[in-house]
């Protein structure tokens, strides 16, 4: 997820006029919550650098035994695509003949 | 923009998410932005009444479990800032907002933590309040902020039943011990269900909110299913809820309980509340107090970057 998203605008933009970039980045986080099991996004924080991300998640996103594993990524490094574009991305409702249930098979040939 | 409106209007129809890359009104980003921001606020002012009673907890678990619970309120407050930095305000922004007092922060926090009894109300009570506006907010029509409730509702439920569990602790200990507990009980029940905000036919904002399905419930709804949730909670503690109007109502199968004093709720808002100067100026003082620590993090990181490049 990006969050190329447009400028406030009204009052919050118009009366504070600070640089963005006195923010430390963004970073988001990915926690696996088993072996076995995918690194799955948990949230999104800010950190001066990598390994304090790392550490910040760890305080932010796992205070309960969410899991055994953490992931940090810059968030600008992540590539996006727009939801308008799905179509292009996700065509598989044009072609049902990919999924399974697509197929007739008698009962009594049994679970295939 | 006409059609992005169509298809804003169609995902509220259809109950789906809004997402920080749909288009949506001006209004409702703004709406959004003064409600997690005040939301976010909150959780991070919300620190200051607890954090007033670690060092003095009557045990080492009493002591451990406070802890947990404030820094779940520094998570909670972390999670509500991301979610409101998706509408495209910066931290930066949000903390300043705050600190000059053009954001607000829910009244409670601006009443104070006298006794030890004041842990077990706020969890039974304020958090019991803050959990219904919450369980509310989780099928909110904007998604970061809606997935953030979520992992708060989970936490939350810990805040309360911790809570209740020092109020129970007090009402069967010793009389003095029972008369705090009842004392602290006389001091947060108003203020816990000013909470919910002004009445349905005074809010300024609910319809909007209701229609946009920021908001489900309305002020007053949740209100009373706070009450009707609560009193007999407070009858199994032995203790009386100081309202003598409170009644079970047979034909509306509801609690009736006496007129809230909005008076004291807007004198509260508007900063004249018991701690609402303390609070503020404690958030600043360490803000200003953590600017080195901010600075040479960020010098590290450039520097850390840098070398990367190089």
């Amino acid at each position: 997820m990006t969050y190329s998203v447009p400028k406030v605008a009204g009052e919050v933009e118009a009366e504070v006029g600070r640089e963005a970039e006195s923010v430390w980045p963004l970073w988001e986080v990915f926690i696996r919550q088993k072996r076995g099991l995918s690194h799955v996004h948990a949230g999104s924080l800010h950190a001066s650098d990598a390994e304090a991300a790392l550490l910040a998640a760890r305080d932010v996103y796992t205070r309960r035994v969410e899991g055994v594993s953490i992931w940090v990524v810059s968030s600008a490094d992540i590539v996006a695509s727009d939801p308008d574009d799905a179509p292009a991305f996700f065509e598989s409702i044009e072609k049902p003949y990919r999924h399974a249930t697509h197929y007739d098979i008698p009962d009594e040939v049994g679970q295939m | 923009m006409e059609n992005g409106e169509a298809r804003f209007r169609a995902l509220l129809e259809a109950e789906e998410k809004i997402e920080p890359t749909d288009w949506m009104p001006e209004g409702y980003r703004q709406t959004l932005i003064r409600q997690i921001a005040q939301h976010a606020h909150s959780e991070i002012i919300g620190m200051q009444p607890e954090g007033n009673w670690i060092s003095r907890a009557p045990t080492l678990r009493r002591k451990a479990i406070l802890m947990a619970k404030v820094q779940d309120e520094a998570g909670h407050g972390l999670y509500l800032y991301s979610a409101a930095e998706t509408l495209g305000v910066t931290r930066d922004q949000l903390m300043d907002l705050l600190h000059t007092g053009r954001q607000k922060y829910s009244s409670i926090f601006n009443y104070p933590t006298l006794s030890w009894a004041d842990m077990g109300a706020i969890g039974w009570l304020v958090d019991g309040a803050a959990i219904t506006n919450q369980v509310m907010l989780k099928r909110c029509s904007y998604g970061p902020y809606a997935r953030a409730m979520v992992k708060i509702c989970l936490e939350e439920s810990f805040h309360q039943r911790q809570g209740y569990e020092i109020m129970l602790a007090l009402c069967r200990g010793s009389e003095e011990q029972k008369a705090m507990a009842q004392d602290a009980l006389n001091r947060w029940w108003w203020p816990s269900l000013m909470m919910f905000g002004p009445h349905d036919s005074e809010s300024t904002h609910s319809e909007q909110s209701i229609e946009w399905k920021i908001k489900r419930v309305s002020n007053d709804d949740l209100r009373q299913q706070f009450v009707d949730m609560t009193v007999p909670q407070a009858d199994y503690l032995g203790l009386v809820v100081p309202d003598p109007s409170l009644a079970w109502n047979e034909d509306r199968q509801h609690y009736d309980f006496g007129p809230i004093d909005w008076d004291e709720f807007w004198s509260v808002v508007k900063g004249h509340g018991p701690m609402n100067q303390e609070r503020i100026e404690h958030k600043r003082r360490v803000w200003d107090e953590g600017a080195w620590v901010r600075e040479a993090a960020a010098a590290f990181g450039e520097r850390e970057r840098n070398r990367g490049a190089a």
